[in-house]
């Protein structure tokens, strides 16, 4: 539309450079934070401008951590952050897109109960259920472990629903091609489906694994053994040692190596991350 | 290669609707037969029965001399062209057509070959490495001719191929397939729900309608000596004229007019009188013909129809462009060239449906 | 429920799909779902020898607590707080970047991101600006002649969890009103010029009503992740206090589950949580439903 205010124009500018500096202001602070030395915080207020120990800092956390705190060096954390996102959310595509697949193109006894009971899920976040699920998982004897923190949180009716709806969109002729070509279940999920799924597996995963990075409550729960803490778990224990023993550059170094991989996904994977996100919430 | 009969075959639903009533159809090797009818007479249903993708629930379909009522359609050795195609979009058109060669376990060369030969014919070799998302309509229809070809199937099943095309490109590919079922000598089973494509065709075509077969007959015995007034309205256009009337010994009353039969009556009493627009013209000066009142007309170039009614009934005529028109006209009839259907079952009463001419295979062209 | 026109004939191989995801279901969602309701009928002993059936006593108890009914206050409080503030932000950087074109998109990948930040994460970020002692938001409010100390006021630590959540929240619910003002057809809002309305009034007369799906769809998804996602910035910056100020009830939860040990309570607190999570669901569907047929 041909519109030309320039008033308006000026003000829509100053709004999202607002925004964005409302967004970004806590993030600058903490990175400012972790490029400073020991000492920088004993002038009561934090600096604004960045220092000189960036390397120093991040160095010391990625290799040594902060004992104190009992934590282990961040590269561990790192790691076990990135195996429980990978797993979880290849996990739960892995059975979700499985489970769409049974839904859509079987007809069986006990069909509905079976979405019902997967639809289920989206009504029992972890949170409401904390104590049940922790005494079940112990029970198992999956406390301390890969399989404690990542199996219990891999069931998923959002990525269920959105693989069935896909499929929905598919034309059945394609499936009656297939099989006057030859086709049988497994190879038609293997040669048609599954390539045709492709950029919905993609966007879904950016989704998941952001999930899967972003977890607190649960790998507190299921751990006390720190080689198996995520970085974003550890997070508070080492904000809660910074309290009294002010080293807050090393714990501002923490935070940001634990938002730094996570945030990248989706900066370098918008398009990806908008699709999964907005159809998974249709 | 392969005749198919199918043998008083019945689909119901399972919610108990039926969609398909007793059908009995013996199709000859090589042989063209077109199932045509409106939207919901079974016509889809029928072929998907014989494809394999529908359950058959009454009666039996025999491929060869071979009952294929349970066995998957990947076995029945047909193969498929559908509506809108059924390309795999993620592979590209040489791989669309050798996917069911792959799946047979058909050796790497011989699929070679087989797809260059297709291709060939089918004149889509610049196109083997595209996706189907970069092709026409008209390619990709061409490329979903192809994975049939490539097959070498005893049958071809084709489910409304040319629905999804612009009608000039509809003509062309209409001509395509014939000449090539003709070169290849399959068996083929064409559904449409136009009767263009059903006429120009068809070895035999087969209306359908409700789930049942109104008659089965080569194009012009359909369009000459339609079994009821339902193939009489459906096969040809201008659709046939079928107006109420009343047999008097050898007098045919329609409202108010009567005109003689010199004695083509078959029957008595009340009927349904049915005259193609091209077997009415102007009556003479002093003839026997029935009053027409002219009410608009349409010009197709050759020819000019005219619409109008006679008595409180609409019916059309196609005249020569030059012929004078008038507000109220006389339009005579050739007894010979009126059929007669029951009034109360719409069967056809005379100048009986010729008995099933059989198939004769032509030469192939090619 | 919908399936496809023709199907796969085998009787065995769907059950063998669904197992894995049947499995997960039932262990760790069904059974410990199960197991909450069945304790909040109950009551240990302090040792945990023998569970006696008490009917609806624990949540009798619950509805006579003050901390239970205080916490449900703050937990209201807290969700629509957040639900507001964060919405109302995103509606008007997405207004903002759909008047934009091309610089449109830089705006949205420097808003988008924190969508990818933790929720523990969040609040510690907020906690450190907020912090008494170093923090550079206190010494600012107090250069105003306004103290702050969220470790000893409730209302600054309320404060304090509000502005974490729903700075993380803006994001989604920019990328959604984005969406949604994208959707609304442009030629009503050309329609809407001709007809002489200015950029102000279109977007009160023709694009907000429009977006009410959206906005609807977004409130419940607010309100979910205020109660239920949010453990973490609560426990990243306030923990809880002080003295109860920013117990949510999720917070409370794993407070009297975990580190209180009152099983029964915790149980029917939990039971209490999911109620309110099917409600919300059921809502949200039945909307979906209608906007569907919209």
């Amino acid at each position: 539309m041909v519109e030309n205010r320039p008033f308006l124009t000026f003000l829509t500018h100053f709004v999202l450079i607002l925004g964005v500096i409302v967004v970004v202001f806590p993030v600058y602070l903490a990175f400012i934070a972790s490029t400073q030395g020991p000492s920088d915080f004993l002038s009561g207020v934090v600096p604004l401008l960045p220092g000189s120990h960036l390397m120093e800092n991040y160095g010391q956390m990625l290799t040594g951590g902060m004992s104190r705190a009992g934590a282990p060096p961040l590269w561990i954390l790192l790691g076990n952050s990135l195996l429980m996102a990978i797993i979880i959310a290849v996990g739960k595509i892995a059975i979700s897109i499985i489970s769409a697949y049974a839904i859509v193109y079987f007809r069986f006894p006990f069909r509905l109960l079976a979405f019902w009971l997967i639809f289920i899920t989206l009504m029992l976040p972890v949170e409401v259920r904390i104590v049940p699920t922790f005494k079940v998982v112990a029970d198992l004897g999956m406390l301390n472990s890969y399989a404690g923190l990542t199996i219990p949180l891999i069931a998923s009716a959002t990525a269920t629903f959105l693989f069935r709806q896909f499929f929905l969109t598919i034309p059945d002729e394609l499936m009656e091609a297939a099989r006057v070509d030859g086709s049988g279940p497994m190879k038609f999920f293997r040669d048609i489906l599954l390539p045709l799924s492709r950029t919905n597996i993609a966007a879904l995963f950016v989704v998941l694994f952001i999930y899967g990075w972003i977890q607190y409550l649960w790998p507190l729960l299921i751990t006390n053994d720190s080689r198996y803490y995520t970085i974003v778990m550890a997070i508070k224990r080492l904000a809660a040692v910074a309290d009294s023993d002010p080293q807050w550059n090393l714990v501002m170094a923490a935070m940001i190596l634990a938002m730094l991989p996570p945030v990248l996904v989706v900066i370098l994977m918008q398009r990806l991350f908008v699709k999964g996100l907005v159809e998974t919430e249709k | 290669m392969a005749s198919i009969d199918v043998e008083n075959v019945g689909k119901v639903y399972s919610g108990g609707v039926r969609a398909v009533t007793d059908i009995k159809l013996n199709i000859a090797d090589g042989e063209f037969i077109v199932l045509v009818g409106p939207s919901g007479c079974g016509k889809s249903t029928l072929l998907r029965m014989v494809a394999g993708l529908e359950t058959i629930s009454e009666g039996e379909v025999k491929i060869g001399s071979k009952v294929v009522n349970n066995v998957e359609p990947a076995d029945r050795d047909i193969a498929m062209v559908f509506q809108n195609y059924a390309l795999y979009p993620h592979m590209t058109v040489y791989n669309n057509l050798a996917y069911g060669l792959k799946n047979r376990g058909t050796p790497k060369s011989e699929i070679d070959t087989r797809v260059a030969e297709a291709a060939r014919m089918l004149e889509i070799t610049q196109y083997l490495d595209r996706k189907p998302r970069a092709l026409s309509g008209g390619q990709r229809q061409r490329v979903a001719m192809g994975r049939a070809i490539v097959r070498k199937p005893a049958a071809f099943l084709f489910d409304e191929p040319l629905s999804n095309l612009d009608a000039k490109l509809r003509v062309s590919m209409r001509g395509e397939i014939k000449r090539l079922q003709r070169r290849l000598g399959t068996t083929s089973i064409y559904v449409t729900h136009d009767q263009l494509e059903a006429m120009t065709l068809a070895d035999r075509l087969v209306v359908l309608n409700g789930g049942r077969i109104e008659q089965i007959g080569a194009p012009l015995e359909v369009y000459h000596a339609p079994a009821s007034t339902f193939v009489a309205s459906f096969i040809g256009s201008p659709a046939m004229n079928l107006v109420k009337g009343e047999l008097h010994g050898d007098r045919l009353a329609i409202g108010p007019s009567v005109i003689g039969l010199n004695g083509f009556a078959p029957a008595s009493g009340p009927v349904t009188v049915g005259v193609r627009a091209e077997d009415m013209r102007v009556a003479h000066e002093g003839e026997e013909a029935l009053p027409f009142r002219l009410e608009y007309t349409e010009e197709l170039g050759s020819q000019r129809l005219i619409h109008g009614a006679v008595g409180d009934q609409q019916v059309t005529v196609a005249v020569s462009p030059e012929t004078e028109l008038a507000p109220e006209m006389r339009i005579a009839v050739d007894a010979k060239r009126l059929h007669f259907f029951a009034a109360d079952t719409g069967r056809r009463l005379a100048g009986k449906v010729p008995a099933e001419a059989k198939f004769v295979p032509a030469e192939p062209v090619a | 429920m919908q399936t496809k026109r023709t199907i796969f004939q085998n009787k065995l191989l769907p059950y063998l799909l669904l197992v894995p995801q049947l499995a997960v279901t039932i262990v760790f969602f069904l059974w410990p779902a199960g197991q909450a309701v069945k304790s909040s009928f109950e009551r240990e002993d302090p040792f945990g020898f023998r569970t006696t059936f008490i009917w609806f006593d624990n949540y009798l108890q619950l509805f006579e607590d003050p901390e239970y009914l205080n916490s449900l206050g703050r937990t209201a409080i807290f969700a629509v707080s957040v639900t507001l503030l964060s919405m109302s932000l995103a509606l008007l950087f997405a207004v903002a970047v759909n008047r934009l074109l091309r610089s449109g998109r830089v705006y949205t990948t420097l808003l988008l991101w924190p969508y990818a930040v933790a929720p523990v994460v969040a609040g510690v970020l907020w906690w450190f600006m907020f912090n008494p002692t170093i923090g550079i938001l206190p010494y600012l409010l107090a250069r105003l002649g306004i103290s702050w100390n969220h470790r000893v006021d409730g209302t600054d630590a309320m404060i304090l969890i509000i502005l974490a959540a729903s700075w993380k929240q803006i994001s989604y619910n920019f990328l959604f009103f984005v969406a949604g003002l994208q959707s609304v057809p442009q030629s009503l809002v050309e329609a809407a010029a001709i007809d002489g309305a200015g950029p102000f009034k279109r977007f009160w007369t023709i694009v907000f009503p429009l977006l009410s799906p959206t906005t609807f769809f977004l409130m419940i998804i607010n309100i979910n992740y205020a109660m239920f996602e949010t453990f973490g910035t609560i426990d990243g910056s306030t923990g809880g206090g002080p003295a109860g100020a920013t117990n949510t009830l999720v917070y409370k939860v794993y407070a009297d589950g975990f580190l209180g040990l009152n099983i029964g309570s915790s149980a029917a607190q939990s039971v209490i949580l999911m109620l309110i999570v099917i409600a919300l669901t059921a809502v949200q569907f039945r909307w979906v439903e209608r906007r569907v047929q919209y």
